[in-house]
């Protein structure tokens, strides 16, 4: 690309756009008083539409005039038309470089490309702009420079842009279990101040109301309507919580570590150290899975203690799966198929077992408390006991069973990778190089059905990722895999 | 997956023992945890003729589970408790129903420290925990003789000086 290219011509609509807000206030003007427009408004408006017609015609100035190329080991900027300037940033210099689009610039197909050198100083010296680039021409134009300057500094590694926010993704958010919690939590949190300041939330206007209503009609419906409200309540605050955490996400590559930045009130920034990232944790929790969707979080060291970890290892929102795998292999610098279930070996008949049972265990349980209360006080409450007991069963028996089938465990490419989870679906690729030592445990009942469960210690991330219910040969056999030498003179020969 | 032979082979486990005095050790520390219960029980059963009924079925339910664990768990114990380094490792066995099996190798020990509660100082025990940069790696190997685990610290450090750290 030696010749000169130029912005793309759909630059010009997007500019006439911000023509669109006075026309907009005029209408709504005429429509809120009925046609007269007073000679205030009037004013205000044109002052309006002349100060963005000349925000345009630069704008539009800026298109005509603005041409780019590269060339030989440089990019070339040329710009304005009364104030040329001309610019030359050496590839090797670059940083980074970003894509963005705000939702005007993505309606009409465009990207802004923004070149980082990474320089100190002032600001013209070390950040390039092109605005308005179609979007297919700013990624082959990305492409290219980092194709050159890995020839130029012989890097193959590209700096850049990994992974950003695509709002579709807001789809997923109201599939994040935490949303109907939160709604609990408001609710407790409102009465906890209602009750300090000395006010019984029961005894308010509204809340007898509701009240009252809800006994005036019939059980099932107040229920169902209860139901819809605090699940509506439930999404929009997981969609309002996705919007404040993940806004302006981006996930990239800078010299020797990662960067994260997200959020809208609260920016959040993460760097997370290349040389300490151990592996990636794929995490699909339950409604996530069956929308496609998934998280993919970072196992590494360096974040900090246990719940520092939780909040910084986040390398992904909520995001559709084959995103997130894509992420996954830019960070690994592996296939994708490191992290695929298919392929793992699975575990033996008898972890399901156990699954099933555990399920039923929990079941019981819960239903105990009914019918034990039942048969001191009421019939009514067994009967409730034993309704619920019947309505759990099924699920936790398709749970055990899902469960089942996500287990799985094998070595890939110096990683040690394992699958399992019941309500949130976690498939682990940790190094082996990452392992620091083993944890075996045996409870009674595993002990009787020949199981084991392998730990693998390390300062990474949750500090131990658990092969749960393999047979005993099985995980000894995996250890010695991905750590040769380190089991193997305390194992002994069956007699 | 692999070359080695796999479905005959199993862990075995470690070499050394911990010391007999353990075993009392832990039946003191199980009765701690377990007596005071019942005893509450008893006196009340003693102090308070009308509830002679209530609170003598309440003392003997109590006792039992407490009387059961304090035999079976520390026997059971020190069926299991086991210890073993290498020049290469540190391999550890504890538990009793739940039973755990612990190996670190000494190029990514950090720490090594003894610990010595009240109680096992009563017995002349103490402990030894081996840490590593992983918050769910350290290996405890509890209820040695004081004479041994201070050698044992003494050769871990040693040993663990000797080769390259490579903590993380």
């Amino acid at each position: 690309m030696t010749s000169w290219s130029r912005l793309d011509r759909r630059l010009i609509l997007v500019n006439l756009t911000v023509l669109a807000a006075p026309v907009a206030l005029l209408l709504l003007n005429r429509v809120v008083t009925g046609g007269r427009l007073g000679l205030q408004v009037a004013i205000s408006l044109a002052s309006l539409f002349v100060t963005l017609l000349v925000i345009c015609g630069i704008s539009l100035m800026r298109y005509l005039t603005t041409r780019y190329r590269i060339v030989g080991d440089r990019i070339e900027l040329r710009s304005g038309l009364l104030f040329r300037s001309r610019r030359a940033v050496p590839i090797h210099r670059v940083r980074s470089i970003d894509l963005t689009a705000d939702p005007m610039h993505r309606m009409f197909g465009l990207t802004t490309l923004r070149i980082d050198t990474g320089e100190q100083g002032p600001a013209a010296g070390h950040r390039l702009r092109l605005d308005g680039l179609r979007a297919a021409d700013a990624a082959e134009l990305r492409r290219q420079i980092l194709a050159r300057r890995a020839t130029a500094t012989g890097t193959t590694d590209d700096d850049g842009l990994i992974g950003e926010l695509d709002w579709s993704w807001l789809r997923y958010a109201p599939l994040t279990v935490w949303g109907v919690g939160s709604v609990f939590v408001a609710f407790g949190t409102v009465y906890r101040i209602l009750a300090e300041m000395k006010v019984n939330p029961l005894e308010l206007g509204v809340v007898r109301d509701a009240v009252d209503r809800f006994g005036s009609v019939p059980l099932w419906f107040g229920i169902l309507v209860t139901t819809l409200i605090v699940v509506g309540l439930g999404v929009l605050s997981s969609t309002a919580a996705y919007i404040e955490g993940w806004s302006g996400y981006r996930l990239r590559r800078e010299d020797d570590r990662f960067q994260i930045r997200r959020g809208l009130l609260a920016t959040r920034s993460v760097g997370i150290q290349r040389n300490r990232v151990r592996g990636v944790e794929l995490a699909e929790p339950i409604p996530l899975r069956w929308a496609g969707g998934a998280r993919l979080n970072a196992v590494a060291s360096g974040l900090g203690n246990v719940e520092d970890n939780r909040r910084r290892r986040a390398l992904t929102p909520p995001a559709p799966r084959a995103e997130t795998l894509r992420i996954a292999v830019e960070v690994l610098g592996q296939d994708a198929s490191l992290i695929a279930r298919a392929g793992l070996t699975p575990h033996p008949r008898a972890a399901l077992r156990r699954r099933i049972n555990r399920g039923l265990t929990t079941v019981a349980l819960i239903a105990a408390v009914p019918v034990g209360l039942g048969l001191w006080l009421s019939p009514t409450l067994v009967r409730a006991g034993l309704i619920t007991a019947a309505l759990l069963v099924p699920i936790a028996i398709l749970l055990a069973i899902d469960a089942y089938r996500t287990l799985g465990h094998g070595i890939r490419d110096r990683h040690l990778v394992i699958s399992a989870g019941t309500f949130t679906r976690r498939t682990v690729a940790l190094q082996e190089s990452g392992i620091i030592g083993w944890n075996i445990s045996r409870s009674f009942l595993q002990r009787r059905h020949g199981l084991l469960t392998l730990g693998a210690t390390t300062a990474a991330g949750d500090s131990v990722y658990k092969v749960r219910d393999v047979t005993v040969p099985d995980g000894l056999a995996l250890a010695e895999d991905a750590v040769p030498g380190l089991l193997r003179p305390f194992l002994e020969r069956r007699q | 997956m692999s070359d080695h032979p796999v479905g005959e082979w199993r862990l075995r486990p470690p070499r050394e023992r911990v010391h007999p005095r353990a075993i009392g050790w832990w039946a003191s520390q199980a009765a701690l945890i377990g007596l005071p219960l019942p005893l509450t029980f008893a006196i009340l059963w003693l102090t308070i003729p009308p509830t002679r009924g209530f609170f003598g079925w309440a003392t003997v339910i109590a006792l039992v589970p407490a009387v059961v664990y304090n035999v079976v768990m520390p026997a059971w114990r020190y069926r299991v408790h086991r210890w073993e380094t290498t020049d290469t490792a540190v391999y550890a066995a504890s538990g009793w129903l739940w039973q755990r099996w612990r190996i670190v190798p000494l190029s990514r020990v950090q720490t090594v420290d003894t610990v010595r509660g009240p109680l096992q100082q009563m017995f002349g025990l103490s402990g030894v925990t081996v840490t590593t940069a992983s918050a769910a790696g350290a290996v405890k190997i509890n209820g040695l003789d004081q004479r041994v685990a201070a050698g044992l610290v003494e050769r871990l450090t040693r040993s663990t000086e000797a080769i390259p750290v490579d903590a993380t």
